[in-house]
């Protein structure tokens, strides 16, 4: 498996050709779903495009370019850029800790001038990155042991307890099942992850003792949402109502009395699918939630079809992502689980997470176009 | 190459476990939609409705209070306020500032400005000012471009065109206290007003009218976003009174600061054309809230402004009681009219000596004279001859001691003394000496002027047991209706003829102690008795040296002056009493106001058409006089 061997199967393909061989029915999909976040926005707004859905729309043009750019990127070189990206991505969580601006309560951005970066965004893709390029090199035998499982535990820890200082519990949390299912999908035997999720689960009285009052209070209110309607339990109450209300097919385009009258919180950020369902009914929660599967099976196509082990991780591992963000906030607007700040991705307003996914769609499409370039175990140091 | 497809596998079966267990969560949540957005709909969607939807009420504009000829006594007025809403205002200070220039506003206006804006939610609007004058009005609106954020809003402020001189009858509206809350959500509504004495209060529930409701939608803040649904509320009755404005604002001016009070009724019908008391207050001032300082004032004043004297104020009656005395000796057969008793200066009765007001003494009177010059040695006779029992029970048919039931609240009771009343509260025996007493209205003897005048008409109206009222209608439909003719007292109409001479006599007589206030003109002439009531009680010693006279003594010493009148003579109709509260006497303080007040009511009413019920009257003259 030499280098030439590699260059012999995967002809260079120009950027013409790359362009055509892009996956124009998930760009689509993805676009559809943009298009219905701008009219949810423009509803939040009342009926404007200002002050959300047009900031919402320019992020978007700019994530596109983006998502083109990285899917155009040769797999091999996000392969060799997985580490410095992800000390990159720690680099920055490092630095929010001591210099960033405090929000909600939160320390989370830095502030950039042009736009403020939220270094924790950033890391949900470059971890993935980081560990597919860690497992590429992994056989089923080695995968097995668990001093080679080391290393990604190590890699996995130090962001989660960065997130959780800032603190954001939901985001430590994403990242910890994003990289759990990239250590499922490379093979780490089930009897690691029945002890993890044991010991996991016996620090849960240790855990609730650091967890901030209001996460503590999110999570009682979660247990019953009745017992506080006006306080912390006013936002799952509200959500429910709104969304419930809403019916079979929903009250219309700007038409969520609920949401347009403020009852609904955070209309446009967290809680957006809320409204979506309240204006556009149980059929319309449908079909949002169809067109969220259908990136999902495009991504396991695109896994399947890759021919390089990191490939096959990086589609997976961006899909998994995507999966947990949607699941986490639809089950927690609809009362399934405790609040935590989790946007829908591609409808809820937002800079940095926005970008972060159409990144990480550059990187699912990048895993499509150069699905055919075999990269051998030992990665890329013998290659070029 | 075949380590990688081992790999491979190993993927893929990891992928498709992954990918089985996401499509499971993901049906989690479309079952969990289903269940919302399906199962649970309707729920969510009352939910929803209660989430937007209020209900406001909407206070009913208060019924008016008018006299018996439709004129206004008791209205309800725009009040044209300036209010300020904040998240229109840029700059509060400077639009105060402002505002300032254009109208006046004080120190702790602003104060309280600066506070209800901070506390109050931005588009919940602040009253700067209320009761703006036509001119600020105009300024402000004016100068409305460089206000933003200011408001000129109407809202309703009850008004009483008379003031002062309505007080007593009309009462007053306020804001609900804590104590006064029923449970009817208008009352807690904030700027309602109720009635709190007088009219107001006794046919509060009637003027008050039902709240309307407004559904409205709200966002989470309350702010309004429309109307749904309205339903208008009732509004308040009407109440029309039996009061005759002008006489009431003739009789309060008449009396001016004096500490008075005077009731014109109607005979026949009871009806009330005149309730004064004086002095009085202003019952504008407690719809915008009196302040503390007023409210000291007026209640520290010795004259009682708050007291309704005319229903409230208990005094002896004097010699205004003597017409009741007479009757109950005539009626015990125990003196005829024409028969003479001799009046020395005093009479005595065992150790103790009781004098006549004329120190020399009247000769001989019988009772016409002694009732036209107030003979007090001819009452001490007769009742002492009549006993306390009888004089009692005449008094009670003349409707003493006991409230009369006018719909006013506050009404007292009186007095009328008897053996057994003195056993039960004072203690001891009842002493003949005070049965003499008694005969000239003195001793333990209460009567409020109410009493007096409902006395003096059943005294004129032919004996009958006629009530005082003083509401016509609520909103056309008649209150109380008067019963056709009242029942008659059972009194021999012969004896109410001498009564009623004499009483004549009193004002008419040269001799008569209310001569100087007799009505020379035809058909206005007038009768009556006065009646002089002693707060102090003169020793011995004093009457030797001779009385102090009422002038020189301190105003809280001074003899309480009564009378009470009836007229036009040739057909009764209308009867008044008046006190003056230390006025010294009757004669010269209270009968000068009674006559001028008569003036009025019978200049008012040229048609000299006896009414309803006066036809006894005239029957009663037809009987003839057994005594000529």
């Amino acid at each position: 498996m030499g280098m030439n061997l590699e260059k012999f199967n995967q002809p260079q393909l120009s950027i013409g050709q790359k362009l055509l061989h892009l996956n124009w029915g998930l760009v689509l999909i993805v676009g559809v779903i943009a298009g219905a976040g701008f009219a949810m926005l423009y509803s939040a707004a009342n009926g404007n495009v200002d002050p959300w859905a047009s900031r919402q729309m320019v992020r978007f043009g700019a994530g596109f370019l983006i998502m083109i750019a990285a899917a155009l990127i040769d797999i091999r070189h996000w392969m060799r850029l997985a580490y410095p990206l992800y000390v990159l991505g720690l680099a920055l969580l490092v630095l929010v800790e001591f210099r960033g601006t405090i929000g909600m309560g939160a320390q989370r951005w830095i502030n950039l001038g042009l736009f403020q970066l939220q270094p924790s965004e950033v890391m949900k893709v470059t971890l993935v990155l980081a560990l597919a390029r860690y497992f590429h090199g992994g056989t089923p035998e080695n995968i097995g042991r668990l001093t080679f499982l080391i290393p990604p535990l190590l890699m996995v820890v130090a962001p989660v307890v960065l997130v959780l200082k800032q603190p954001d519990l939901g985001t430590a949390i994403m990242l910890t099942i994003a990289a759990g299912a990239l250590f499922f999908l490379a093979g780490a035997r089930m009897w690691i992850f029945a002890i993890v999720g044991g010991a996991g689960l016996a620090a849960i009285p240790v855990g609730w003792q650091f967890l901030h009052a209001y996460q503590k209070k999110r999570v009682l209110t979660f247990l019953n949402p009745e017992s506080d309607p006006l306080g912390s339990g006013y936002h799952i109450m509200q959500s429910k109502i709104a969304l419930g209300s809403g019916g079979l097919f929903g009250k219309g385009f700007m038409l969520g009395s609920q949401s347009h009258l403020n009852f609904l919180p955070e209309k446009h950020t967290d809680f957006i699918f809320t409204m979506f369902a309240e204006e556009f009914g149980l059929v319309g929660g449908l079909a949002l939630l169809g067109l969220y599967a259908l990136i999902l099976v495009y991504g396991f196509g695109i896994a399947l079809r890759s021919r390089s082990h990191f490939g096959r991780l990086l589609a997976m591992g961006v899909s998994s992502t995507f999966f947990v963000y949607i699941f986490v906030n639809i089950a927690m607007v609809m009362g399934l689980i405790p609040v935590v700040g989790v946007p829908l991705p591609l409808v809820s307003y937002g800079g940095t997470a926005l970008l972060s996914l159409m990144f990480s769609f550059g990187l699912l499409l990048s895993v499509y176009i150069h699905r055919d370039i075999a990269i051998g175990r030992r990665g890329l140091v013998d290659d070029d | 190459m075949h380590r990688d497809s081992d790999r491979f596998k190993l993927f893929s079966r990891r992928a498709a476990l992954l990918g089985g267990g996401q499509a499971l969560l993901l049906s989690g949540l479309v079952a969990r939609m289903y269940y919302l957005q399906v199962v649970e709909s309707d729920r969510y969607k009352t939910l929803a409705d209660e989430n937007r939807i209020n209900f406001r009420l909407l206070p009913p504009p208060r019924g008016r209070i008018l006299d018996r000829n439709g004129l206004h006594l008791a209205v309800n007025q725009q009040n044209y306020r300036v209010v300020l809403i904040r998240e229109q205002t840029p700059d509060i200070a400077k639009t105060l500032q402002a505002l300032g220039a254009l109208i006046r506003i004080s120190k702790s206006d602003q104060k309280r400005i600066l506070r209800e804006v901070k506390r109050k939610r931005s588009f919940v609007p602040v009253t700067v000012r209320e009761n703006l004058t036509w001119e600020e009005v105009a300024r402000i609106e004016v100068n409305t471009p460089d206000l933003p954020g200011v408001m000129i809003d109407v809202g309703q402020s009850r008004n009483y065109p008379d003031g002062a001189d309505m007080a007593h009858v009309l009462g007053y509206v306020a804001a609900v206290s804590e104590a006064e809350l029923t449970g009817d959500p208008l009352l807690e509504l904030p700027g309602f007003r109720i009635g709190k004495a007088g009219v107001e209060k006794v046919h509060d529930l009637a003027l008050r009218g039902s709240g309307g409701t407004s559904q409205i939608e709200v966002n989470a803040l309350g702010r309004v976003i429309r109307e749904i649904s309205r339903r208008e509320g009732e509004p308040g009755a009407d109440v029309h009174l039996s009061i005759e404005k002008d006489i009431q604002k003739a009789a309060s001016i008449r009396m001016g600061e004096e500490s008075a009070s005077a009731v014109v009724m109607d005979i026949h019908t009871g009806e009330v054309l005149a309730l004064a008391s004086t002095p009085s207050f202003d019952p504008n001032a407690f719809d915008k809230g009196l302040s503390a300082e007023d409210w000291r004032a007026l209640t520290n004043n010795p004259r009682a402004p708050f007291s309704n004297k005319a229903i409230a104020g208990q005094y002896s009656p004097g010699s205004t009681f003597k017409m009741v005395v007479a009757l109950a000796a005539l009626e015990k057969g125990v003196i005829s009219p024409s028969q003479r008793v001799f009046c020395q200066g005093h009479t005595e009765l065992g150790d103790a000596k009781f004098h006549c007001w004329k120190r020399d003494g009247h000769g001989l009177m019988d009772m016409s004279a002694a009732i036209s010059q107030s003979c007090d040695v001819y009452f001490y006779e007769i009742a002492r001859r009549t006993g306390i029992e009888r004089i009692a029970s005449m008094a009670r048919r003349f409707g003493m001691g006991e409230t009369l039931n006018l719909d006013l609240p506050g009404e007292s009771k009186g007095l009328v003394p008897d053996p057994a009343w003195k056993r039960a509260t004072v203690g001891g025996p009842w002493h003949p000496g005070e049965t003499l007493l008694a005969g000239i209205g003195q001793g333990y003897i209460l009567t409020t002027p109410l009493q007096l005048a409902v006395m003096m008409s059943r005294l004129v109206n032919g004996g009958r047991a006629v009530f005082p009222r003083l509401t016509h209608s609520v909103t056309g439909v008649p209150e109380d209706v008067p019963r056709e003719t009242p029942d008659n007292l059972g009194v021999n109409p012969a004896y109410l003829k001498i009564i009623r001479d004499a009483m004549a006599a009193v004002v008419n007589d040269p001799s008569g102690t209310a001569y100087r206030s007799r009505i020379d003109t035809p058909g206005m002439t007038i009768g009556g008795k006065t009646g002089t009531s002693q707060v102090r009680r003169i020793s011995r010693a004093e009457r030797e040296v001779g009385v102090v006279k009422n002038e020189d003594l301190p105003w809280e010493q001074r003899d309480h002056a009564l009378f009470v009148g009836y007229g036009p003579i040739e057909s009764p109709r209308y009867a008044i009493s008046v006190v003056v509260e230390h006025g010294g006497s009757g004669s010269r303080a209270a009968a000068p106001v009674a006559r001028d007040i008569l003036r009025e009511v019978i200049r008012r009413d040229p048609v000299s058409a006896p009414p309803a019920g006066a036809e006894t009257v005239t029957a009663s003259k037809a009987e003839g006089q057994p005594w000529e």
